[in-house]
């Protein structure tokens, strides 16, 4: 069988899965209770200067009949006393010496403040640092959290003072909200940090309340942006995670992805483009922690079936396999193909091409079920009948390439190739 | 062994005519199923429906809480859409076609969903139809069941003030006094005809019967138009002997009875038979069964194979407790001091099919008795024979005839629902009235486009 185990600056863990740096993670109770549910990991709740916190603090987006596919929080960070929670950060690790303690940081924006909270920290036996250079709301307007993530001068001149005396290896969290992670990625790197996490919270405004016409989340008439997390912020995750992948000067520390992973798959497909572990955050507040049961089985499975014996087997594998926009090999086409013995006639395909694609469906009336067909000449290939059939491998894609050769957009151009093929 | 009234308890009868389809019970569980619908394209459920309501739309309505735009695409094709949500036999038309019976999954529960927003509409009185400006056009309407209701409110609709003559003391046609009472309660009934009324325009003169209380040649004088909707009444008869037994009843009698009166009210047989396996057969059937009779045994000339009802009926028969007698047919009734005491009847075997298509029962010469002191008589309905005649209107077999247009061949005068075709559902009556509301309003020139 596969073996989990990860090492993640030689942080060891039982499994890739941490606790990401959040409510779940903010006191002794619940981080015991995550060790007992098997959880490999946890970034304790950022410690910093003393906060205090309103009421509202959450709010998501439910789609389709589904509760939370997205979520946001204006939740600061720990408003719990500093020396309560080293006690217990200190209690946890006693007590569960084979799970990795991470603790994320957000002093004030002084050498003197950083110097002291670390090294309160890490007299708690703690395994590793998480500098909180992301949160989007409250602490940016004090002049930390994304405020320092967003601009890589200062972000580099703050590692620079962590690493004057971090005896434990340090993490730098980056915020998504700025155009690109790579920037600051890069001067934390140069500044020294050991590791990188990423992504950070997206700032948003989740809806608003049709009757009180107040935005979500509320708090006494008003409400103020909040950070956006949950399956919804997945994609931008793993978009984000893959320049941090593929930058040189980044890729040279290992990476924790973070940003909607609520599965072992989406915990593969993190470490496929490069992170070497995962952490995860609100789909423990939507499920519990007993989430990490089939996280730790349904990757040991895959892993089994892959043939792969360790996570470094696979971690940023499919790093390189995103490329360039002109890399892409024109030549490439394939068409959909419709089964008809799996058809259901939902015509889903149909009006999806017909009203917004290349009209590449054909409808024969019947009554009560209409059969479509697909028109191989008009069909691009683009794969959109494929995503709207709700009927599992009804619609597939056929190859059928244009020529054997590959050729790619500068190749096409510099030989003058007709354009305008559809 | 008698025919007797009241024999059950006040809760009992409570009961056994509770509503058999219960509605959703909270938002979130109409929620759950109508997020399942596909929205599918040129929607297999609408092109089921013999109104054609726009199933995925006002499914989709429902998600996004928008229950008034619901009710309003549901009412727009069908205005007896509460009712059909819960009379309808939806396995053989709008969610027997649903796409997800072709993955083995349970369809959507279409009806269930359309009872969900048209319920809310009618508690809320919700008026979704403005009628245009008076055209000062009359129109007289004869019944006041689904196709003239029907017929009524498109022509209301239009500006056309509409009268309807309904020779009962209530509407609603069949809906009202043909259908069992666990589907629908006579106060639902009252309410949907006072909902689609709501509109204004249309004045209904209970009590009025054509033929006796109104003429047809009165109408024409003093109508731009009439409409004639009204209904079969007749329940076929068996022609065997001793037909006339006292204990021989007509489903439709029967069932107009329990609709009419209160249950205790009304007397069923210890052993009862029920000739037939339509809709109206299992209606008279379990309804005997849940009024006390101890025993109901339904005989049919044919098999499962070539029943009219639906396979839903059938269970809800079985579940009931009947028993199903197939390939039976009576021959005769015995009787003794003029009382109903046993059927006789004989063993039938499918021959070849005749003129519906479906193979037809031949007779085997092997007989059997049954002892019972009520016989049920649902072997289809028989149309206004003599009414139609009597008033001149081409018609065939007591149908009457109508032209693409639904127009009849007396001047002025239009027809449609069960009095055209003999006896559909209540959903193809509500088209009915909106193909007939057509035709007189082009009649009229009026443009309803």
């Amino acid at each position: 069988m596969a073996s989990l185990q990860s090492s993640f600056l030689g942080i060891q863990s039982p499994n890739p899965f941490w606790l990401a740096s959040a409510p779940p993670t903010d006191k002794k109770i619940n981080v015991l209770r995550a060790f007992e549910a098997g959880w490999g990991g946890v970034v304790w709740k950022t410690l910093g200067s003393q906060v205090k916190n309103v009421s509202s603090r959450y709010s998501a987006v439910d789609y389709g009949g589904h509760r939370v596919m997205g979520f946001n929080n204006i939740e600061l960070i720990s408003d719990r006393p500093l020396e309560l929670n080293l006690r217990e950060i200190e209690e946890c690790v006693r007590l569960f010496p084979d799970r990795a303690m991470i603790v994320s940081l957000m002093a004030d924006n002084d050498r003197k403040s950083w110097h002291e909270l670390i090294k309160k920290v890490e007299d708690t036996g703690a395994h590793g640092l998480e500098l909180n250079f992301g949160c989007p709301h409250g602490m940016t307007e004090r002049g930390m959290g994304a405020a320092v993530g967003q601009d890589p001068e200062i972000a580099k001149m703050v590692v620079e003072w962590v690493m004057e005396v971090a005896k434990i290896p340090v993490i730098t969290k980056l915020t998504p909200n700025v155009h690109s992670v790579v920037p600051t990625g890069k001067a934390v790197v140069e500044a020294g940090t050991n590791g990188l996490s990423l992504i950070n919270t997206i700032q948003s405004v989740t809806g608003v309340d049709l009757d009180t016409f107040v935005p979500n989340p509320y708090v006494a008439g008003k409400s103020v942006y909040g950070g956006y997390c949950g399956p919804a912020v997945k994609p931008i995750a793993l978009k984000m995670l893959t320049t941090i992948a593929q930058n040189e000067i980044t890729n040279k520390v290992p990476i924790s992805g973070i940003g909607g992973v609520s599965t072992w798959k989406d915990a593969a497909e993190f470490m496929l483009l490069g992170a070497s572990n995962v952490q995860v955050c609100t789909a423990a507040m939507k499920h519990g922690f007993r989430i990490v049961e089939d996280m730790c089985e349904g990757l040991s499975n895959w892993m089994d079936e892959k043939g792969f014996k360790k996570l470094d087997d696979f971690i940023g594998r499919s790093v390189n396999n995103i490329t360039h926009w002109e890399d892409l090999d024109i030549n490439f086409h394939w068409v959909a193909n419709i089964n008809q013995d799996k058809c259901i006639h939902c015509g889903l395909c149909y009006i999806a091409c017909e009203d917004t694609s290349h009209q590449a469906i054909n409808l024969v009336q019947g009554n009560p079920y209409n059969t479509y067909s697909i028109k191989e000449a008009e069909c691009v290939g683009c794969n959109l009948c494929k995503l709207m059939c709700p009927v599992s491998d009804c619609i597939t894609m056929v190859e059928q390439r244009v020529a054997p050769e590959y050729i790619n957009w500068k190749e096409w151009q510099a030989k003058g190739l007709p354009l305008n093929d559809h | 062994m008698s025919i007797q009234n009241n024999r059950l308890t006040k809760e009992q009868y409570e009961q056994n005519f509770s509503d058999i389809h219960p509605p959703f019970e909270s938002r979130n569980a109409a929620l759950v199923e109508a997020n399942r619908c596909l929205f599918c394209y040129d929607a297999p459920c609408t092109k089921a429906c013999p109104t054609s309501i726009n199933v995925p739309k006002f499914i989709k309505q429902i998600t996004t809480d928008n229950i008034k735009g619901s009710a309003h695409t549901i009412f727009s094709s069908n205005i007896m859409g509460a009712g059909c949500s819960k009379v309808c036999p939806v396995e053989k038309l709008c969610e027997g076609s649903c796409v997800f019976n072709l993955m083995d999954e349970p369809p959507i529960p279409i009806a269930k969903l359309q009872r969900y927003s048209t319920e809310m509409a009618m508690d809320k009185k919700w008026q979704l139809f403005e009628r245009k400006s008076s055209t000062g056009k009359r129109v007289a309407v004869v019944g006041a069941g689904p196709a003239g209701l029907s017929c009524a409110h498109t022509l209301s609709r239009e500006g056309i003030d509409v009268t309807i003559y309904e020779k009962e003391k209530l509407g609603g046609g069949l809906m009202t006094y043909g259908i069992a009472g666990y589907k629908v309660t006579p106060q639902f009934c009252k309410d949907e005809v006072a909902y689609i009324t709501g509109i204004g325009g249309i004045e209904i003169k209970y009590g009025k019967e054509l033929g006796k209380d109104i003429t047809l040649t009165t109408l024409q004088q003093e109508y731009d138009a009439v409409y004639l909707a009204f209904g079969v009444g007749l329940a076929r008869q068996l022609d065997i002997p001793g037909e006339n037994l006292e204990g021989m009843v007509d489903a439709i009698n029967f069932i107009y009875e329990l609709r009419s009166k209160g249950y205790d009210k009304v007397a069923v047989g210890e052993k009862v038979a029920v000739i037939g396996m339509g809709m109206t057969a299992i209606d008279a059937a379990t309804q005997a069964k849940r009024l006390g009779a101890s025993e109901v045994t339904m005989l049919y000339r044919r098999t499962k194979e070539e029943m009219p009802c639906t396979d839903v009926e059938l269970e809800l028969a079985l579940l009931d407790g009947c028993k199903v007698l197939w390939l039976a047919a009576p021959k005769e009734a015995l009787g003794v001091n003029g009382k109903l005491t046993a059927l006789r009847a004989e063993v039938m075997k499918l021959g070849e099919p005749d003129a519906s298509g479906r193979r037809s029962p031949v007779p085997t010469g092997e007989e059997f008795v049954i002892e019972v002191d009520m016989v049920i008589k649902a072997a289809g309905q028989t149309p206004y024979d003599s009414l139609v005649k009597e008033s001149g209107i081409d018609n065939s077999w007591g149908k009457v005839k109508i032209n693409h247009q639904c127009a009849t061949n007396m001047k002025a005068v239009f027809a449609g629902g069960d009095c055209v075709n003999g006896g559909k559902e209540v959903v193809d009556a509500v088209q009915a009235g909106k193909d007939g509301a057509a035709g007189i309003l082009d009649f009229l020139n009026i443009n309803n486009k």
